[in-house]
């Protein structure tokens, strides 16, 4: 403060000699939020880095020495935007892909191998204990089978029907088969997004969710079973259902990580812990939308072209295979996680 | 979360939305959590953009493929079943991933997603924050769609089950930091960008050799920092009748007499000298946070 000017104020000289590079910062900052960075020369994006610590910089002085909460308060927007721009940069996208394939999801569903043997489990239980059911008692089939899913199919169906429904080519086109498949699709993942979401209530209703799904399968298989189909059920539904059924267990699996987290967090705080294992299960819930889209594409192209019994079993056969050596087989570094 | 250092004038508020965030350089942004219903507002615009995508798209089909019966019926359901699906798990997370991470709702209401921990926003973060979307909002909503479907009936149940789900909408407003179940488990929150100009200096513009009114001493160790904001605020205002009414308060309390009519003038030369007086304190670490301290 010179002698001269003694009511010329510190901090306002000092806003007056910065105001240029901030309003510099705030152009450059604008462009790239609208995403038009590429009209920025190099020197521009190479100047930004010092242009936003210049305005922290100033940020700092002015909080300590102006009182002028205008200008602190635009300093603190200006510098938080900067912040997010300078710091929000993501590697390429073909980087994060090869990185979420070739480390990210085989880890996550390695770290997750014993909720999915619960999960599996579940579902299990809740076929063998429908199929009891509906064998002993047919009109059990429709307490546990929604309408919309059966199709037309149920205890009341003659076998030649039943076997139709297996063995349809898709040549009649009047029952609606888009929109049926379309539901189908819609309803997996659904189910599966439930079954993850819903782990957050401590997991018991992704527990109920997965016992409820293998129900569905178990009536079904108790209603072809007493025609004598069961083998070619097994078939029908392996070549797409191994992949989908497998999908929807890992999207339990996912579920009960996160409702364990919450339950029991450990040594971690209950946030700290739901938001690490909500990584490791959203990793898993990615490749279960991706899966499931395979088992669309299985059923869609696969179901209606493949006739065979032996076929569909092999083709299902490996699919599962595959999963399982790509999940827990397939070598993989812990170090490319970061892309 | 470190406490952090409340905004004047909201001192001794304990739900404060200004949140620590310090930066590699050392410097703390203070970052300002959104308030519930600014999240409702940019909720609510982006579900009718949904929406309105929806019926374009459908009446665009029933004008392409008029008189067609059948197919119609046939696309419109896939439309809605296969679309709306689709667009709510979708729309969300695309706008998220780029580069502003906001959806169209949140960028009017200048909102944000940020990573909890400081870090860079992650995809699997958005795609976590938006998986749980499926049950905290349309789980209620499908489930109050199926009850009165299903006739009241069986009261007592619907509505035990639409606490139930209804527990997860709500869970932003039972935490201080305004987190949806989405963002506990991503590790993100949702905070204020505001695009704030640079407005001109309350203080600069009284030419010191023009000055009217001489200070003294006493005159201005009577306030502190927090008067000093609030002056700001009214100057900057630049509102007649809150003017007059602080100019008669000062005045009273200082003992000068002021003319009629000049009160911005008076303010704006008390301002000035009041702030230069406080600033200087500050350089030699001396701070007056309100006219109550001595």
């Amino acid at each position: 403060m010179s002698a001269a000017a003694p009511s010329q104020f510190a901090s306002a000289k000092f806003r007056e000699a910065r105001t240029i590079d901030w309003a510099e910062l705030e152009q450059r900052i604008r462009a790239i939020e609208r995403g038009k960075a590429a009209t920025l020369s190099d020197e521009d994006l190479l100047e930004l880095p010092v242009l936003y610590r210049a305005a922290l910089s100033s940020l700092s002085v002015a909080r300590e020495t102006s009182l002028d909460t205008d200008l602190v308060a635009y300093l603190e927007a200006l510098c938080a935007r900067a912040y997010f721009v300078l710091y929000g940069v993501q590697p390429p996208l073909r980087r994060r892909i090869a990185a979420y394939f070739g480390a990210s999801w085989p880890l996550a569903m390695r770290s997750l191998a014993r909720e999915t043997v619960i999960a599996v489990l579940m579902m299990v239980l809740g076929a063998v204990a429908a199929y009891c059911l509906v064998a002993s008692d047919p009109s059990w089939y429709h307490s546990i089978v929604p309408e919309g899913l059966a199709g037309g199919r149920g205890p009341q169906s003659s076998a030649a029907e039943l076997r139709q429904t297996l063995y349809d080519n898709g040549g009649d086109s009047n029952n609606m088969l888009g929109v049926f498949a379309t539901y189908l699709f819609t309803h997996n993942a659904q189910i599966s997004l439930l079954c993850f979401a819903l782990g957050f209530a401590f997991g018991v209703p992704t527990l109920l969710l997965l016992v409820y799904n293998g129900c569905i399968l178990g009536a079904f298989m108790a209603v072809f079973a007493s025609k004598g189909l069961a083998l070619p059920l097994s078939a029908w539904l392996s070549i797409h259902g191994t992949t989908e059924l497998f999908a929807i267990a890992i999207a339990g699996a996912a579920g009960l990580r996160i409702g364990m987290a919450v339950a029991f967090p450990g040594k971690l705080s209950r946030t700290a812990a739901t938001t690490k294992a909500g990584r490791t299960a959203t990793f898993a819930m990615i490749g279960v939308v991706l899966m499931l889209a395979v088992a669309g594409l299985l059923e869609g192209v696969g179901r209606q072209l493949i006739q065979s019994d032996a076929i569909r079993v092999a083709i299902g056969g490996s699919a599962l295979a595959g999963w399982l050596l790509y999940f827990y087989v397939f070598p993989v570094r812990a170090e490319d996680e970061n892309g | 979360m470190a406490k952090a250092r409340a905004a004047p004038g909201a001192r001794t508020d304990k739900e404060s939305s200004w949140r620590t965030f310090v930066t590699p350089e050392g410097v703390d942004l203070k970052l300002d959590i959104a308030s519930v219903g600014e999240r409702a507002g940019a909720m609510m615009f982006d579900l009718m953009v949904i929406v309105v995508t929806l019926v374009v798209f459908t009446v665009f089909l029933l004008f392409v493929l008029a008189g067609s019966g059948q197919v119609l019926a046939q696309a419109i359901a896939m439309i809605w079943l296969l679309g709306f699906f689709a667009l709510r798990n979708g729309y969300f997370a695309i706008f998220e991933l780029g580069p502003r991470a906001a959806t169209p709702g949140k960028r009017l209401m200048k909102l944000r997603v940020v990573s909890r921990d400081g870090s860079r926003l992650r995809g699997h973060q958005v795609i976590a924050r938006n998986a749980m979307r499926e049950l905290e909002l349309f789980l209620p909503l499908s489930f109050t769609a199926y009850q009165s479907s299903q006739g009241m009936g069986d009261f007592a149940t619907g509505l035990v089950g639409l606490l139930w789900t209804g527990m997860f909408a709500l869970f932003p407003l039972f935490n201080r930091d305004r987190l949806r179940v989405g963002d506990l488990i991503a590790g993100t929150w949702v905070v204020r960008v505001p695009q704030r100009s640079l407005s001109h200096s309350v203080a600069t513009h009284v030419a010191p050799e023009q000055a009217r009114y001489v200070f003294t001493d006493a005159h201005l160790s009577i306030y502190g920092e927090f008067e000093l904001q609030k002056l700001e605020e009214v100057l900057r205002r630049n509102d007649d009748y809150s003017m007059l009414v602080v100019a008669r308060t000062i005045r009273e309390r200082l003992g000068i007499t002021v003319p009629e009519g000049d009160e911005y003038a008076f303010l704006e030369a008390y301002y000035t000298a009041l702030c230069q007086r406080l600033e200087r304190g500050m350089l030699f670490g001396k701070r007056k946070k309100d006219k109550y301290q001595r």
